[in-house]
């Protein structure tokens, strides 16, 4: 099957951030995204959410150029003050034109 | 006052909280399913609203609006003092402080219903426009609270206004404020037909409440092990805060004309702290205040010590005003 390189952008991150990241990601670029509920725990400790620790794990499928404008502004935006990690991953994907 | 305070120890409420308490502390995995336990606040606050909605079609204007104007008086005092009190004697930054205050100078509404339910089982009847204050009380504290920080410590979250938004529509208000015009325009006919299941009284809406006190036993349970990290000063305001409010609220309360179980019941609300609506709404408008503060002392401090101690403790305060 004809398959296309992209990037896999994924941040985990508090509940409260999920909506304005969501919105951030259409911003730069993105034409959908993934949010799936996860719970863990980090460097920050407590999370204010309902129930009390629960994160959202937001993924997001884009070309190498939206990825890097994606990653600068949650590290801009959130790293400082919330419990935030984001990270890239190479992926081939099917449909490839789907995404840019 | 011991008898009382046995007493309240020994309901099914505090019990079952105790009992969340300790499945914690002896690391049992047992936890509600995080629906379920939506589910069930859910369920438990839109039958505060709707039953709350029955009893006010039967309130007059008159009886009410002292009570509602102490309630607005104490949802702007407690935000303020909490602020004052975490500044000036705890020395907490800006942002840390106003964090603390939106939670204390919000509402718990469980802490409401315990109180509800402890006044009731005394024999000292509420008022029955009481969950109508619990709306009045639950926004006011939280923004006080946050435009004191957003004042104080220049912009630096998000616009106030956008918090506004989200504490106005979240699931306490919506279901509370809903429920109330709901039960309000429903009619005492159509009340009877579904007051099995919604009553506030009744033994559907009781068993609910051991269930979700038993999950928030477990919640504040796993918090247990934080009490180490704020600090002496934070333990002493999460229990003596709650007292003076408490007793401000019921010589307030009292002032307004409302009854020894009302009185209680609106103390109690002055003296709890939000653990659901305010976390939220200060994450994201102060982002430098430490979650691990506010959550802890609401959470961890406060909610526990009026679910074990504080409720009969307001209803003492309240007798003795009204003995005078």
């Amino acid at each position: 099957m004809h398959t296309v390189p992209l990037k896999l952008v994924t941040i985990v991150a508090e509940p409260v951030l999920e909506q304005r990241i969501a919105e951030s990601l259409r911003r730069l670029g993105a034409r959908g995204h993934t949010v799936t509920a996860a719970h863990g725990a980090g460097s920050r400790g407590m999370r204010a959410s309902d129930p009390p620790g629960e994160s959202v794990r937001i993924e997001v499928v884009v070309s190498a150029a939206v990825a890097e404008r994606i990653l600068d502004q949650v590290a801009a935006n959130y790293f400082p003050n919330y419990a935030v990690i984001a990270f890239v991953t190479n992926i081939d994907v099917v449909r490839g034109e789907k995404y840019v | 006052m011991g008898e009382i305070l046995r007493q309240n120890l020994l309901s099914p409420i505090a019990l079952a909280f105790a009992l969340g308490m300790l499945a914690r502390v002896i690391r049992s995995e047992f936890q509600l399913p995080k629906d379920i336990y939506v589910g069930i606040s859910i369920y438990l606050l839109l039958a505060l609203g709707l039953h709350g909605g029955v009893e006010l079609a039967h309130a007059s204007f008159d009886a009410i609006v002292w009570p509602a104007l102490a309630t607005i008086f104490l949802g702007v005092l407690t935000p303020i003092s909490s602020y004052l009190v975490l500044r000036r004697i705890g020395r907490f930054g800006v942002q840390d402080s106003a964090g603390i205050a939106a939670h204390y100078g919000s509402v718990s509404a469980v802490t409401f219903i315990a109180a509800q339910q402890f006044v009731k089982a005394m024999g000292a009847e509420p008022e029955g426009f009481m969950p109508t204050l619990l709306t009045l009380l639950e926004s006011p504290g939280i923004h006080i609270a946050l435009a004191i920080g957003a004042v104080q410590a220049g912009a630096g979250g998000r616009p106030l206004r956008e918090t506004l938004h989200e504490v106005l529509t979240g699931r306490t208000m919506v279901l509370l404020v809903g429920g109330l015009v709901v039960g309000f325009l429903m009619g005492e006919k159509n009340w009877q037909a579904i007051s099995v299941f919604y009553d506030t009284k009744g033994p559907v809406f009781k068993g609910a409440l051991v269930l979700f006190l038993l999950e928030m036993g477990v919640v504040a349970g796993s918090r247990l092990g934080d009490l180490r990290k704020v600090g002496p000063f934070l333990l002493a305001f999460g229990i003596l805060m709650p007292l003076l409010h408490g007793a401000i609220g019921a010589f307030i309360a009292t002032l307004a004309g409302l009854s020894v179980g009302g009185a209680t019941v609106l103390a109690t609300m002055a003296a709890s702290a939000s653990y659901i609506a305010a976390p939220p709404a200060v994450r994201v408008t102060l982002p430098e205040a430490n979650p691990t503060f506010y959550l802890t002392a609401s959470l961890a401090i406060t909610f526990p010590f009026n679910i074990l101690a504080g409720i009969p403790i307001y209803y003492e305060i309240a007798r003795l005003l009204h003995d005078k």
